[in-house]
């Protein structure tokens, strides 16, 4: 067997996958990764991690975020990990920690909830994250047109707006590829000015 | 040997190794720092345990003789990330695994990986 330093590990790339509640996240990771979901798990208290401390028991109060998550590999060289954004969005930290140098974000949308999302699509646009709009297709609910998804979230007019049904792979794959066309449409045209953005 | 009927059994009585227990209480990891998706490969066999070695420590070296995700690890284990990554950082500190930090935003730029990642997806 060959072990580690005769050979060159892959590259992961992270895809957020956000939106409210319900609104078909696990379900739409579940779809397109080759393996069964895993959950993470961190555990919060005052100290970041479950560390006894004696003084103040009484007051520590510990928490624990899930985040389900799947993996697409690509040709040994990448791999693809979508995470999906714990369900509360108060836990903005864990958002960062997924969300900060991701790829991009697909934001779900529950055109009976769609308020529920407006915290994501605010969360990625102020962190310059590019993200596209997936309205997923529930049974029962009114359909509506996509430019009215994009006027009720007023969306810039760039942001890709696709129906999708989370169930569904080819439907989950196009939302994806949709994607990574607009990620790498705005990155090229942004490249400049991040690079200095972040340096300075 | 009691008889006390509120005993608290399996997994009532909660893990029954605490995450702190595994890391000797430390919250932060020796060495690195550990994204959810680092990559981490095993740098050999799984070792025979020695000093300072607990069973989860192996149980990693086990898992990663193929590249694994710090998030995969915490995940197959069920352990929380903050633990995997103080077990991984004792392990990298003694050369058992070894570690690929993912790309920093920057290379964000770099079209061929969008071009490789559109072609993996239309293939799936």
């Amino acid at each position: 067997m060959d072990y580690g330093r005769s050979r060159k590990l892959p590259t992961a790339i992270k895809i957020v996958i956000a939106g409210g509640f319900g609104a078909g996240k696990t379900t739409l990771v579940g779809a397109v990764s080759e393996t069964k979901p895993l959950r993470t798990e961190e555990i919060l208290t005052d100290q970041g991690l479950g560390v006894d401390d004696v003084s103040g028991v009484e007051a520590k109060r510990t928490t624990t975020v899930a985040m389900d998550f799947g993996r697409i590999t690509i040709k040994d060289e990448f791999v693809l990990y979508l995470f999906g954004t714990p369900g509360q969005e108060r836990f903005w930290f864990m958002w960062d920690e997924v969300a900060i140098g991701s790829l991009g974000a697909v934001v779900l949308a529950d055109t009976r909830r769609l308020a529920d999302c407006f915290p994501s699509v605010d969360y990625f646009e102020r962190h310059g994250i590019p993200f596209v709009v997936g309205v997923n297709c529930f049974e029962g609910a009114t359909q509506y047109a996509l430019d009215e998804v994009q006027l009720a979230l007023n969306l810039g007019p760039n942001v890709p707006v696709t129906l999708c049904d989370a169930r569904d792979r080819d439907s989950c794959k196009a939302v994806l590829i949709t994607l990574v066309q607009h990620a790498m449409k705005i990155r090229a045209v942004t490249a400049d000015t991040l690079v200095e953005s972040r340096t300075s | 040997m009691t008889t006390d009927d509120e005993r608290w059994l399996d997994e009532h009585a909660g893990p029954v190794v605490r995450p702190y227990v595994m890391t000797s209480g430390r919250a932060q990891p020796v060495r690195g720092k550990f994204d959810l998706i680092s990559v981490v490969v095993a740098t050999g066999p799984v070792p025979i345990a020695e000093i300072g070695m607990g069973p989860e420590h192996l149980a990693i070296v086990r898992l990663c003789q193929e590249p694994l995700s710090v998030a995969e690890i915490a995940g197959y284990l069920d352990l929380p990330t903050g633990t995997v990554r103080v077990l991984l950082g004792d392990l990298l500190d003694k050369g058992f695994v070894m570690m690929q930090e993912p790309e920093p935003e920057i290379d964000m730029r770099d079209l061929r990986m969008y071009e490789a990642v559109l072609d993996g997806l239309r293939a799936l």
